[in-house]
């Protein structure tokens, strides 16, 4: 199986952003860029999954300017195998982001798909549900704990049926197995085969549990993992690693926001409070200033 | 209760409207537990009434069994905004999977032709909306926090940091999520009774089953609490890192009790595993707007203030003097707070 993530290059969580004057927008020129928080733990989740051996591939996806190959190369030096690069210069929003995927998804056939549940500039929580919608695929959105993914195989050979419950690296040496041994009978039908994927999604109120059949879309919370750093000679590995360019064009998908954007202000500023100097100051301001309690 | 279908409904709602006519209706996506519509979703049908004068409001929900029934008996008789009860009764809609109910207002949407489709920010709502979205190939708005014109929206973005104004311009339904802490429900006069909005059942013969198949409910672990919800409560006292463990953190609770508040907590305090993660308040976590809002041991992360800035009064406890939530606090006061709470406990009036 291979698994698809998609990574957003956004403005550093931890810098504090600046309207612009004109208030077209935010402050993006001489910023730091990193990758979303959200993309670093589904990136994060994809590894482990192929680590333990269910997944054969991961690829990397970014969508944007030029400068997104940057996230790529962080995500490669994470340890995804390859990235690939949609490059627009105009602004996308989720719906083309999601259309953008559906066409790679159809390139690629992987068969799951990760993404960070939002990115933190629009804040949209969007596009993982579009394109799964847009797949028809089930989707697990807000995971939060480590994903379990099993495959069943029932293997029917002439009237033999095996019915295997393993992890997919296992089945597959199984598989390779029954073809060697009767390579010249041909005669191994793979019947029927179902993946399953269980995710356990933060809801409000509680953890819930769903069981999706694969292929799928999966967005993590914050809570799925712990990202791992790019070490310098992974880092250097990266650079050798491959990222395959498309444009919107070449996937036929035609950019066209049905929303826009009207003006971006600054929220307004909390008058300044008052330091108090003691309990008792708090409960007198509180019942008879502020009236709250 | 005659059960009419869906052609029949689209009928009597009218010709279709485009996005250019002034004619506005609405699909709220409600949600109900216990036989009750939740106060979330009456934020949506707010924020719909807000969304033209003439609104012609329709309220989905969908479940099976009697607490459907009675929830749907009393948005009929309850809420006069509501103009139509559309009721979808089928075990499919039992639990809250996406692939079914994306399906159902895709289905809903398609006769009704609806100008707008609106449910509340929580986590249902955003899981399913966007897939209704990419169904019906428009860009959803999500998380609103103000309905400036029935096609001008503002929402915020960059953890509150900014806020953005954007006009639908689509040809197709305008998609809504919107923030229950910013459509606040109005109390309901029970005196309303004569004008019963009519419930219709959604014919559900025409449900494409082949979706449906492909994910499954398998448990929900729920924190049961005694204390207000989070999202809706008129007090909460939130703890940070500073209280330095989960047996620290039960002063917070104690005190919280005393107000008759609500529990919260920073990201620092949950993924240090002092409480569970659907108490955190933030830009990944819920966002509140109670009329107090008290801080303790809670440095003030901007992704922390983006959960809880429009809060009315805003109380810091910190020892910090410097600690950012000052900046944000009507009433801040620097000190320990092991020793500040045990002396609110002794010294707050008992709660009404």
């Amino acid at each position: 199986m291979k698994i698809m993530v998609a990574i957003k290059r956004v403005v550093d969580y931890a810098v504090k952003i600046r309207v612009k004057p004109d208030k077209t927008g935010v402050e993006t020129q001489n910023v730091k860029m990193s990758m979303n928080p959200f993309c670093e733990i589904a990136l994060e989740e994809a590894l482990r999954i192929k680590e333990s051996g269910v997944a054969s591939e991961v690829v990397a996806v970014s969508m944007g300017p030029a400068q997104c190959v940057d996230t790529l190369r962080t995500g490669l030096a994470m340890g995804a195998d390859r990235g690939i690069h949609v490059e627009a210069t105009e602004a996308l929003y989720p719906l083309s982001v999601a259309k953008l995927l559906r066409a790679l998804v159809e390139v690629e056939k992987p068969g799951l798909l990760i993404l960070g549940k939002q990115a933190i500039d629009d804040d949209c929580n969007q596009t993982g549900q579009m394109v799964a919608g847009l797949l028809n695929w089930p989707q697990g959105t807000f995971a939060s704990k480590a994903l379990d993914v099993l495959v069943t195989l029932t293997i029917n050979y002439e009237k033999m049926e095996f019915n295997l419950l393993m992890l997919f690296g296992l089945v597959k040496v199984h598989w390779q197995q029954h073809r060697g041994i009767h390579s010249e009978l041909q005669k191994v039908v793979l019947d029927k085969e179902k993946q399953v994927l269980t995710v356990d999604r933060e809801v409000d109120g509680g953890l819930e549990t769903l069981c999706l059949d694969l292929p799928a879309v999966i967005t993590t919370d914050l809570r799925l993992n712990q990202p791992r750093y790019a070490t310098l000679p992974n880092i250097m590995k990266a650079k050798s690693k491959v990222i395959k360019k498309f444009t919107p064009k070449d996937l036929n998908v035609e950019i066209k926001p049905d929303f826009e954007v009207v003006q971006v202000t600054e929220p307004p500023k909390r008058k300044a409070g008052v330091m108090v100097s003691s309990v008792d100051e708090l409960i007198d301001k509180l019942k008879n200033e502020a009236h709250v309690i | 209760m005659a059960s009419i279908t869906l052609r029949a409904l689209r009928r009597r709602i009218g010709p279709v409207s485009t996005s250019n006519s002034r004619s506005i209706s609405t699909l709220v996506v409600g949600e109900h537990e216990g036989g009750k519509v939740k106060l979330s979703c009456l934020s949506a049908v707010e924020a719909a009434k807000s969304l033209s004068k003439d609104n012609s409001i329709s309220l989905l929900l969908a479940g099976s069994g009697s607490s459907l029934r009675e929830a749907a008996a009393i948005a009929a008789s309850r809420h006069p905004s509501v103009s139509q009860v559309l009721v979808a009764d089928s075990d499919i809609f039992t639990h809250p999977l996406a692939e079914p109910w994306a399906k159902l207002i895709h289905l809903i949407q398609q006769t009704g032709n609806y100008s707008h489709v609106v449910a509340s920010s929580g986590s249902f709502g955003k899981n399913i909306l966007p897939r209704v979205a990419a169904l019906l190939d428009v860009s959803p708005i999500t998380d609103v926090v103000e309905i400036s014109d029935s096609h001008i929206f503002v929402r915020p973005i960059y953890a509150g940091n900014a806020l953005s104004t954007v006009r639908y311009s689509g040809a197709g339904p305008c998609l809504l999520t919107v923030r229950s802490t910013s459509f606040p429900v109005a109390p309901i006069f029970d005196d309303s009774k004569s004008k019963e909005a009519p419930i219709s059942q959604v014919d559900l013969s025409t449900f494409s089953e082949e979706s449906i198949g492909k994910s499954r409910y398998v448990k929900l672990a729920s924190q049961e609490t005694e204390r207000p919800d989070l999202g809706n409560a008129r007090v909460v006292v939130t703890g940070g890192r500073g209280l330095k463990n989960a047996e620290n953190f039960k002063m917070i609770e104690k005190l919280a009790e005393k107000l008759g508040a609500a529990v919260g907590a920073t990201r620092a305090a949950v993924d240090a595993g002092f409480v569970p993660n659907d108490l955190q308040v933030g830009q990944t976590g819920k966002v509140v707007a109670p009329e107090l809002y008290m801080a303790f041991g809670v440095s003030g992360a901007i992704q922390h203030l983006a959960g809880m800035k429009d809060s009315k009064v805003i109380v810091a406890v910190n020892k910090d003097a410097d600690a950012p939530i000052f900046q944000v606090a009507d009433y801040g006061l620097v000190g320990d707070l092991f020793e500040v709470i045990p002396e609110l406990l002794e010294k707050l009036p008992e709660k009404k």
